[in-house]
């Protein structure tokens, strides 16, 4: 049997691509917390720290990250199905033991996530969705050259409700989704045992927490007017 | 008796003629029901009282009824084997329900288990599983010494610890996605633990796993609802155990 029509091949390709994107989450909060001002010249100059990486690392990992999202949720639908399949017919009673609301809910707190992504893209990196605020059209002042205004658009982004709801609200389902996910790597590549199993799962469980609270905050202290463009 | 209380319960169970029948729910009174009453001990009693009324008893799987042999499966109250913590159903006793409950009780239900009549489903795809691989292959002949083998006293109580597993299905039955991996993980590591099973490590896991597939069991999802079906406490660390040897198997 092909590695990639097997049970657990499929698995360990979900696992090793959702933890992948899990990394970039990592990352990716690193570099927004640029926002609260650790670098000098904040969140203008960490955008332009990347965008002047050469143009293949760009390329190259915005078409990674899209593979690895692909094959995520081509093989998180392929396998949801064939679950949905393994039993026909439910119990009268439900009773769950050890089963979470997350851990049932997989294939919808991603598709959720997947509509944010998109949400998201068109927001901050097309920047299609708010053109008026739009970065690469108001260019400020940085170290004796204009760069894109990067604060300016997420704080007029982020100072509208709607908007600071949709992405905190985004956050708890990116909760959801890694409590049961970074867990789930661990115990899908077979390096879990019973006496690490218990940790890992509070430590996947604490791991979520931390994103859901970093990414959380850039809107809430926005939104509070802690924080200004 | 007379000097026991005694129980009345309201029974709610799954009736079935065979696998094509769609199947419905049938409701039963259980009377004159003690605490001393195992759970099969108490279905006993209204089979008799259903053939005495010239009605069908309801079929159910049992054998042993000492919680070793794996025959009795019963999902009571949507818990395989009842819910409490490692007990067959056969095991489970009247003392751990109240005068007046009402019970649900079904057939263990997955795509790869069809129901055979009322209880009783046919579990075949688990010997189909282990014909695959579940076996060491070794020549027969004069009995080997005992300690000619020597294995490393951790290691054979965690082999049998896998080896625990009686095969009664309930894993598969609490699985949401009806996967059989706890029960597969169990046999894998078993024999992959012990230097006997070893020489075939590579060639099991890979046709264990597709014989599992095959059989139409789902995938795994990590809900890790097996563990606290199954009544011999098999643990989850089993199938990281069997997805360790499946990874090594690609590069073997």
């Amino acid at each position: 049997m092909q590695f990639t029509s097997s049970s657990i091949g499929r698995k360990v390709l979900m696992a090793i691509t959702g933890q992948a994107m899990v990394l970039f989450a990592v990352v990716h909060l690193l570099g927004n917390s640029s926002i609260f001002g650790w670098l000098s010249g904040g969140i203008n100059a960490y955008a332009v720290h990347l965008h002047s990486l050469p143009l293949p690392v760009i390329v190259g990992f915005r078409l990674a990250l899209l593979v690895m999202v692909c094959v995520h949720i081509w093989f998180g639908i392929q396998v949801t199905i064939e679950n949905r399949g393994g039993r026909p017919q439910q119990y009268a009673v439900k009773s769950t033991q050890k089963a979470t609301f997350a851990s049932e809910n997989m294939i919808w707190t991603g598709v959720l996530l997947l509509a944010f992504i998109v949400y998201h893209l068109l927001h901050f990196t097309f920047q299609v969705l708010y053109p008026d605020t739009a970065a690469l059209k108001n260019l400020v002042p940085l170290h004796n050259e204009m760069v894109p205004n990067v604060l300016g658009m997420v704080a007029a982004g982020f100072k509208n409700f709607f908007v600071s709801f949709i992405y905190a609200g985004a956050m708890v389902v990116l909760f959801l989704h890694l409590s049961h996910g970074i867990q789930s790597f661990f115990q899908t590549m077979g390096w879990s045992n019973d006496r690490s199993q218990p940790l890992i799962i509070k430590f996947g469980s604490l791991v979520a927490l931390v994103l859901f609270l970093g990414y959380v905050t850039i809107p809430l202290t926005i939104f509070a007017g802690i924080l200004k463009g | 008796m007379s000097d026991h209380k005694t129980m009345t319960l309201t029974l709610i169970v799954w009736r079935q003629k065979n696998a094509n029948d769609p199947g419905k729910f049938a409701t039963y009174t259980a009377t004159n029901i003690t605490e001393h009453h195992s759970f099969l001990e108490m279905l006993d009693c209204v089979n008799e009282d259903l053939i005495l009324a010239g009605k069908e008893p309801i079929v159910f799987d049992h054998d042993c009824r000492e919680g070793i042999c794996g025959m009795c499966s019963q999902v009571i109250n949507g818990a395989p084997h009842g819910g409490q913590d490692r007990t067959t159903v056969c095991q489970l006793h009247m003392r751990k329900f109240k005068d007046g409950d009402t019970i649900y009780i079904e057939p263990w239900r997955a795509r790869a288990f069809p129901i055979i009549r009322d209880l009783i489903v046919d579990r075949a795809a688990l010997d189909t599983i282990i014909q695959a691989g579940g076996y060491t292959s070794c020549h027969t002949g004069g009995v080997p010494d005992g300690n000619a083998v020597l294995i490393p006293k951790p290691i054979a109580e965690e082999a049998t610890d896998a080896a625990e597993c009686i095969g009664c299905g309930a894993c598969v039955a609490g699985c949401p996605n009806g996967a059989a991996m706890l029960f597969t993980g169990a046999k894998v590591s078993q024999l992959a633990l012990l230097p006997q099973g070893k020489a075939e490590a590579v060639a099991r896991v890979k046709n264990m796993t597709a014989a599992m597939a095959e059989c139409g069991f789902g995938n795994c999802s990590n809900h890790y609802e097996c563990q606290a079906a199954c009544p011999k406490g098999i643990n989850v660390k089993f199938i990281a155990r069997m997805n360790r040897e499946f990874l090594k198997a690609q590069f073997a």
